[in-house]
């Protein structure tokens, strides 16, 4: 009796590490993740306006329709990105995703206080070997440090009423992510 | 042979209880940090780097892609103050006044994350095209059926989530619930 009753306590530690296991390792094997779902529609390297959310199609779940969206896919394997996106009138923000969607950075055109956003973004090893003069003249310019060598940079325009999506669809589409 | 059966045993208790409750935290949104303000649930930390493991594993299998913390925050709720489950056959009553922020829109979604289909194509209201009162107070009523005012038509779809988005604003992981952050209440009127 007491044998199986070992068993079964033995069970119930390994459905634990099952448990924990099975959770961490989740974000690594979606196939239908928001990264996945951008592949078709976001280049590498540049921006694309995503089209309006409808009940029948969005590309993303839960996106806010008062917003215009545009992503690009970023990959830094070759070097640095450069990022520039116009502010629309009213309010605009810019949100980086890693690989596996977890944001780790956003800011909005309030933060920036310019006429567009713009920063450079990095791995930390290609930050570590940015020349030491750089670093200076680099002060004014904004620097993210991605933690993985790729994601997503998802720009966000908002139209206070139907009739301003054509302006923020219109500032979202001058958006640049480039290579250096 | 007592061996096989015992380990045997052991492995289906582990596939059971460590699947299983993967798959029920999963499913029911488990995840840490939540802000509650009356009927509306917030994640702050799940628009930050500090996101908790249920909440990543949960977000890679809807394919959303949360708001970030810098940008905004995102409330949700689908039941009423009194904790009913909200119902598109029912009409319902978002009245009040928001926390402070630049802007913030009151979206209606199915519970996986569509647009709700409606002959009037209207999934929303911004801040800015809400009509209010002479206190500056809000009303939406969210019904099958049109109403005056700020009407945002259920197509009577059974089960809905509204969500309520705040975009630059102060609220966040150091918001306690209070003056603060008032919040406009949900009541569920009249049923058809």
């Amino acid at each position: 009796m007491i044998r199986w009753l070992l068993w079964i306590v033995g069970g119930l530690v390994l459905g634990g590490i099952v448990h924990l296991v099975s959770i961490m390792v989740l974000p690594r094997t979606a196939t239908q993740d928001a990264y996945a779902r951008l592949v078709a529609l976001a280049p590498v390297n540049g921006f694309a306006v995503l089209p309006a959310p409808t009940p029948a199609t969005a590309s993303v779940p839960f996106m806010d329709p008062a917003f215009a969206t545009a992503v690009c896919r970023y990959d830094l394997v070759k070097g640095p990105i450069k990022l520039a996106v116009p502010v629309s009138q009213a309010y605009t923000s810019v949100t980086f995703y890693t690989r596996y969607d977890v944001a780790y950075y956003a800011i909005n055109d309030h933060a920036a206080g310019r006429r567009s956003i713009e920063l450079d973004l990095m791995t930390t090893k290609q930050r570590e070997d940015l020349p030491d003069d750089e670093e200076v003249t680099a002060a004014d310019r904004l620097i993210v440090e991605s933690p993985t060598n790729t994601g997503l940079i998802v720009a966000r325009a908002f139209a206070p009423e139907p009739s301003l999506m054509p302006n923020a669809t219109a500032a979202l589409s001058g958006a640049q992510c480039r290579p250096q | 042979m007592r061996l096989l059966f015992g380990l045997l045993l052991s492995f289906s208790v582990a596939a059971a209880i460590g699947l299983g409750s993967s798959w029920y935290a999963l499913t029911q949104n488990v995840a840490f940090g939540a802000l509650t303000l009356g009927a509306w649930t917030a994640y702050p930390r799940i628009g930050t780097i500090g996101i908790d493991p249920y909440a990543r594993a949960a977000i890679a299998r809807n394919g959303e892609l949360p708001v970030g913390l810098g940008d905004g925050i995102a409330f949700a709720t689908s039941t009423d103050d009194d904790g009913r489950l909200l119902d598109g056959r029912c009409s319902v009553v978002v009245r009040g006044i928001t926390p402070p922020a630049r802007y913030f829109t009151v979206t209606l979604y199915t519970p996986s994350g569509q647009l709700v289909d409606n002959s009037l194509d209207r999934h929303g209201f911004t801040s800015q095209e809400l009509l209010r009162d002479v206190t500056g107070d809000f009303e939406i009523v969210v019904s099958p059926s049109a109403r005056p005012g700020n009407w945002l038509p259920t197509g009577g779809v059974e089960r809905y989530v509204l969500m309520l988005r705040f975009y630059d604003t102060s609220l966040g992981i150091a918001t306690r619930a209070g003056r603060e952050a008032p919040m406009p209440s949900v009541h569920i009127e009249a049923c058809t």
